[in-house]
């Protein structure tokens, strides 16, 4: 059963937050360990293993950079794991760029600008899924996805930067 | 499979079906404990005679014989200060590096832990005792005290911990109720149990944060309260931070005074302890006023200390701006900000403090709520988690794991497997491969941690799994499973796919962490995120660049007449090159080595393959070769 279908939802990138709040609480009302506390042990595994499928699910689709990213995978469209390699030249070039920009800011001002400006890009380019969604072009989803995935480390990353400048 | 489990031995939860017998809630806390009980929604804590709910965590054992628990244990600190021990929960699942010193001295005599596990014991009373067992003594009083109170047997609870108490302390605290004689139906983190007595109470609706500064540890929580759900969205915290730290602070400086004025005590034990018990009282008469001063004596000889409400600000300072700090560090897990909080709940008795009230106030730009007395607020929580569980209630409380959890790979790197915050129950796989051709054994190490290498974060377990088919470096495929039961405890499942080799192999955790390794594993990921991120990749920068030398080794020994002695000479000084760079710091040289060496050895793998492709097709005919073809 894929996490979509967990969570009695339809399989879409723009998800309804709400709707999905409410099918997880729902499931979670029904199976969550607390609701067996006295049952018989293999109803409460049951219920265990049924729980943590519904916080996997839930988790995933929450993120909408982790749904996009399953979705692709239900497409058949394989992300190199984390921390491999970049595969896409032009991509490698913009992440290398960044990181020396990034290291190079000097107060926390720069640092925010440079997190910003990463969090607008991939907002941008979240907007445009649907429509490499809808045509169903797996090479242009898997670039837009990798670099979507580097923004959003490299938002990660602007944050510690911003930690360690605000404690110097 | 190879399985690695990791719970308390012996655990074997009987089901209760049918059973109608009632259930408290118990919030075992640092300084002080409560018994509360629930019935049709409403919490009421437990009280004794007098009418006090809170009872001391203080246990003595008197020379007369017998055990003392709560005030009459706290009496016996003057005459037999030797045979009384408070604070014990700081050392739950713990070392005796864990233990704090004042001046010096530690206020225990401490037998560090033998056999299999390193947990301190404490010598009270002419005997070693563990944590678990004087915990234990806690519990039995509090059972008692309910029994007295409701008149029925009481044999089943929820006890609350720290949300950041990790997988030894939970066990630990697990353990000591058993041996109190008591089921445990669910451990619940503090916080959630206080935002369940406020939201059930107040009818609280939205983004609400928990700020719990106890005797010992200090948590912070956002939760998000909607018609019955109480979901955590982030949660941290540190396990050595709380009001002890302020009365050592106040003790520390009292001793010193002595000192400075020329009195030459012996620092002892029973010294520690009176300068600790005056210095608590100092520190809670300063909530009500700017001024106090005590009265200290050591070995009959007295000395008077004044302290000023600005002074103790100060002394305290460092440590509440840290609750600060981590809390706004929980924000922003969430991608949340303070102004989207409707209001945040004061818990333990820390929270009096008033540079801590105004510390949160100014955090989160509004007054905080101090409706429910701090002190109840989670054993409330509790007893109503406990009326739920047995009697059945709408209620839904969702927690997660505070700490990520993960394990070594190549170079001390941690791979995550559980994130911080992911909602429990929760089961998540990852796969692992080999590194060496025909390696056949992989250690598993489990840690629990924020930081990037394994040497910072807190060592759980280790287990190896063995029966690997030898293969090429990088083929073998190996699962690893996390799985974080509703409590909070963890078992971890290995398994090589290409072979199902089934072996179970049980581990208890390790205790025994220095206090240093505790503090730097909690929360500093903060502060180390960006050095961290670093050194990660100039590790993964050397394992790789090792890696591609291994298989390289590995293709010279079986091919290298495929080479002249020239490109021989080339390759072996490229590799010396990239070694070179290696045993440097700088990443950038490393691939830049490794893609030099890349160039050089992209010829060499051509004519591997085209020899590969000769030797696979030499003997065979056309006709044998299309059928081949045709079977892919």
């Amino acid at each position: 059963m894929d996490h979509f279908a967990r969570l009695k939802l339809p399989v879409v990138l723009q998800l309804d937050a709400a709707a999905l709040d409410r099918s997880y609480f729902a499931l979670q009302r029904q199976w969550h360990p607390d609701r067996f506390i006295g049952k018989p042990p293999e109803e409460r595994a049951k219920a265990s293993a049924e729980a943590a499928a519904l916080n996997e699910a839930y988790q995933t689709l929450k993120d909408p950079l982790g749904r996009a990213i399953y979705m692709a995978e239900l497409k058949g469209i394989a992300l190199p794991g984390d921390g491999k390699t970049i595969d896409d030249p032009d991509l490698l070039t913009e992440v290398m760029d960044a990181r020396e920009e990034l290291q190079e800011a000097s107060s926390v001002g720069e640092v925010d600008a440079l997190a910003k400006f990463a969090r607008e890009d991939l907002e941008q380019a979240l907007s445009g899924l649907p429509r490499l969604f809808e045509a169903n072009d797996k090479a242009a989803i898997r670039k837009a996805l990798l670099r979507m995935r580097y923004l959003d480390k490299f938002a990660e990353e602007a944050r510690a930067r911003r930690a360690n400048l605000q404690r110097a | 499979m190879s399985l690695l489990e990791i719970h308390e031995p012996g655990e074997t939860p009987l089901p209760h079906a049918g059973e109608a017998s009632l259930a408290v809630g118990i919030d075992l806390g640092t300084t002080n404990s409560v018994v509360a009980i629930a019935r049709e929604g409403k919490p009421a804590a437990l009280h004794d005679e007098s009418g006090k709910a809170l009872v001391p965590s203080v246990v003595a054992y008197p020379a007369s014989g017998g055990v003392l628990v709560g005030e009459e244990a706290h009496l016996l600190t003057v005459h037999e200060p030797r045979n009384v021990v408070a604070s014990i929960k700081r050392l739950m699942g713990r070392g005796a590096a864990d233990l704090h010193t004042v001046a010096g001295v530690l206020p225990y005599e401490i037998e560090p832990g033998t056999g299999q596990t390193d947990m301190v014991k404490l010598r009270i009373g002419g005997k070693a005792r563990s944590p678990v067992e004087i915990s234990a003594e806690i519990l039995k009083a509090l059972r008692v005290r309910a029994e007295a109170a409701l008149e029925k047997k009481i044999e089943r609870a929820v006890i609350t911990v720290p949300a950041y108490f990790d997988d030894a302390a939970r066990t630990a605290t697990r353990d000591a109720a058993r041996v109190a004689g008591l089921e445990v139906l669910r451990l619940v983190n503090e916080p959630t149990a206080a935002a369940l007595a406020y939201g059930l109470d107040k009818g609280a609706e939205g983004l609400y944060a928990v700020y719990d500064l106890g005797g010992g540890t200090f948590d912070f929580s956002l939760l998000r309260l909607e018609k019955g759900v109480f979901q955590v969205l982030a949660t941290g915290g540190d396990t050595a931070l709380g009001g002890d730290d302020f009365d050592r602070a106040i003790a520390e400086r009292m001793l010193g005074e002595r000192k400075k004025d020329g009195l030459a005590d012996a620092v002892d034990e029973a010294a520690v302890k009176a300068a600790l018990a005056l210095a608590r009282q100092m520190k809670e008469q300063l909530s009500d006023r700017d001024q106090t001063s005590g009265r200290l004596e050591v070995a009959g000889v007295p000395s008077f200390h004044a302290l000023g409400r600005t002074e103790f600000d100060d002394m305290i300072a460092a440590p509440v701006k840290r609750t600060v700090d981590i809390s706004k560090h929980v924000l922003a897990d969430a991608g949340m900000t303070a102004g989207e909080i409707q209001g945040v709940v004061l818990v333990g008795g820390s929270t009096r403090v008033p540079l801590v009230r105004a510390s949160v106030a100014d955090m989160i730009g509004k007054p905080p709520l101090t409706d429910i007395d701090p002190d109840e607020v989670v054993a409330l929580g509790a007893a109503l988690q406990a009326e739920a569980l047995t009697g059945g209630s709408d209620t839904l409380l969702l927690d997660v794991t505070p700490l990520s959890l993960g394990l070594e790979t190549m170079g001390g790197i941690v791979e995550k497997v559980v994130p911080r915050n992911t909602p429990i129950p929760v089961q998540l796989a990852q796969e692992f491969t080999t590194y060496q051709d025909g390696q056949t054994a992989m250690a598993m190490h489990v840690v629990q941690g924020e930081r990037e290498m394994v040497a910072d974060c807190r060592s759980l377990a280790r287990f190896e799994l063995q029966g690997i088919p030898p293969m090429t470096a990088g083929a073998a495929r190996i699962r690893v499973t996390y799985a974080v039961d509703a409590d909070g405890l963890l078992t971890v499942a290995a398994e090589e796919r290409t072979t199902g080799t089934q072996q179970r192999i049980e581990v208890k955790p390790s205790y025994g962490l220095s206090h240093d390794d505790m503090a730097d594993m909690l929360y500093d990921s903060l502060d180390h995120a960006e050095d961290d991120m670093k050194l990660r990749l100039l590790t993964e920068a050397r394992v790789e660049a090792r890696r591609n030398l291994l298989a390289l080794d590995a293709a010279l020994t079986k091919d290298g007449a495929l080479l002249s002695k020239d490109e021989r000479g080339e390759l072996d000084a490229a590799c010396a090159k990239l070694e070179q760079t290696m045993a440097a710091e700088d990443r950038d040289a490393i691939n830049a080595a490794a893609e030099a060496l890349e160039t050089l050895v992209k010829p060499f793998a051509e004519r591997r393959m085209d020899r590969g492709i000769r030797e696979a097709l030499a003997g065979l005919s056309m006709q044998d070769l299309e059928s081949r073809v045709g079977e892919k």
